[in-house]
């Protein structure tokens, strides 16, 4: 069937079938590649994107429930080639290791200060508890997500 | 893990989801947040052959007051319950629970109706429906009914629901006092409760010590006779069967409903 959502702000008509999960239309369909694919099961975050501006895990949704929403990825968090505060502060605090739960890590993150702008360390931690790094690089992890709250309020 | 085939609908209103599930019949499946049913779907532990989406039918979602009671739209997301001043101020135990359930991410998708329809014996939300004493509204092909929490679930993953009707809404009486508790007891995050206990007033339901969530009887009744916590939470297990599986045994179960339905009575949160 045939679909229209935003992707990254720009507007998309695409033929999907209707059990194709959203994580695979963004990687397949629109070839954005950031949302990785860990688990399969909600349990990872890997794949966290946002819809309407909140963080959702797009391996248990389809594609169609996108229809008429904004989704943003990875790829559309960076404007202008400009990085945002939040992919910046992971740069700087070195919140990455191998990397494969970084894009879910930082939509996560900028879903959370979207909606508590200044977290506590402990609100930061618990507002990534849907979203596992295997190298367990938590500790720098935290201190961008704080770093880009710090940065974005200035 | 993708689902197999169906074919897929789009409810606009709850009048055309109601239709959309009288005309496919048995072979449909109301879709919501889709966080229970997808994963169900990719383990083809459901395969229906046609899903009707009421993810985004407005008139289902929203939380108002109406005189003592709140009442909470099927769609609602448990983000949304969590955070709603109303809730939180009328009935502060709904709020936690919301917020008790899943991750932040999970917490955007899944919704109330779903939570309930769903009927896990360990979720949080049926335990804190039976704790506070709310009801469900039903629509259906013979008009409306209300369900009270108390007899809605029938056994294990087992509602009330015919496969023709559609919750509407949940109905929760206020309750802004302090005296209310909850215990989830978990071994890890984002997980469902090993047991939970919810406490409003002189009520007690417990979660993952049977098919349903069940109220401690005995216990409330020892309270509503005089006893101390201590002594009423001692009898919170009486009568349950829990289930056995790889994070506890039966009477491991019974131990934690004693040791945190006196937590609970105590008010205190966790
Ligand atoms: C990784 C993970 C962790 C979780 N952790 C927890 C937890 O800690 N605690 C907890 O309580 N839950 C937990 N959940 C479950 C979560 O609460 C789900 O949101 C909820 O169980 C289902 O809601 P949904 O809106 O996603 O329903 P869906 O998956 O869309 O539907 C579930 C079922 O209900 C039916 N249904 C949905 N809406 C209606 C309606 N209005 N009328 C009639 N039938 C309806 C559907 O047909 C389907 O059979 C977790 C889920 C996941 C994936
Ligand atoms: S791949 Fe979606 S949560 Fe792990
Ligand atoms: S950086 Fe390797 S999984 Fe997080």
């Amino acid at each position: 069937m045939q679909i229209k959502l935003t992707v990254n702000g720009e507007p998309r008509s695409d033929e999907v079938e209707p059990r194709l999960l959203l994580v695979h239309y963004l990687r397949e369909q629109c070839g954005l590649r950031a949302a990785n694919v860990g688990c399969d099961t909600t349990s990872c975050g890997a794949c966290t994107v946002l819809l309407n501006g909140k963080s959702v895990k797009s391996c248990t949704m389809l594609a169609v429930q996108a229809a008429g929403q904004e989704i943003t990825t990875a790829e559309g968090l960076a404007a202008g080639g400009e990085l945002h505060p939040v992919q910046q502060a992971f740069r700087q605090e070195h919140g990455l290791q191998c990397g494969f739960c970084t894009p879910g890590m930082v939509m996560a993150a900028a879903g959370l200060l979207a909606e508590n702008p200044h977290p506590t360390e402990a609100e930061v931690r618990e507002g990534l508890e849907g979203n596992f790094c295997r190298c367990t690089g938590y500790h720098n992890i935290v201190r961008a997500v704080l770093s880009a709250a710090g940065s974005m309020s200035a | 893990m993708i689902p197999a085939p169906f074919q897929y609908e789009a409810a606009e209103s709850a009048g055309h989801a109601l239709d959309l599930l009288a005309r496919h019949g048995e072979d449909a499946k109301l879709l919501a947040g889709g966080h229970s049913l997808l994963p169900m779907m990719k383990l083809r532990l459901a395969v229906p052959s046609v899903v009707i989406d009421i993810g985004r039918v407005e008139e289902l979602a929203g939380i108002r007051a109406d005189g003592d009671d709140l009442v909470i739209g099927a769609t609602t997301c448990h983000a949304d319950v969590a955070a709603s001043d109303l809730v939180r101020s009328q009935t502060p135990l709904l709020a936690y629970a919301a917020a008790q359930v899943g991750d932040p991410q999970i917490r955007h998708r899944g919704t109330i109706g779903g939570s309930l329809a769903h009927a896990d014996p360990a979720a949080d939300l049926p335990m804190a429906l039976v704790a506070l004493g709310g009801s469900m509204e039903i629509s259906g092909p013979a008009g409306r009914r209300t369900v009270a929490a108390d007899d809605f679930f029938a056994g294990f993953f087992e509602t009330s629901l015919q496969p023709d009707e559609l919750l509407t809404a949940v109905r929760v009486p206020r309750h802004p006092g302090p005296d209310w508790g909850y215990q989830k007891f978990v071994r890890r995050a984002n997980d469902w409760a090993i047991v939970g206990v919810a406490a409003a007033g002189g009520r007690i339901a417990l979660a993952n010590m049977g098919p349903v969530p069940v109220r401690a009887t005995a216990a409330e009744q020892a309270l509503a006779g005089g006893a101390s916590v201590a002594d009423a939470a001692a009898m919170a297990a009486e009568g349950t069967d829990p289930a056995e599986d790889i994070h506890a045994d039966r009477a491991y179960r019974q131990h934690l409903a004693r040791v945190l339905t006196r937590r609970a009575l105590e008010h205190q949160k966790g």
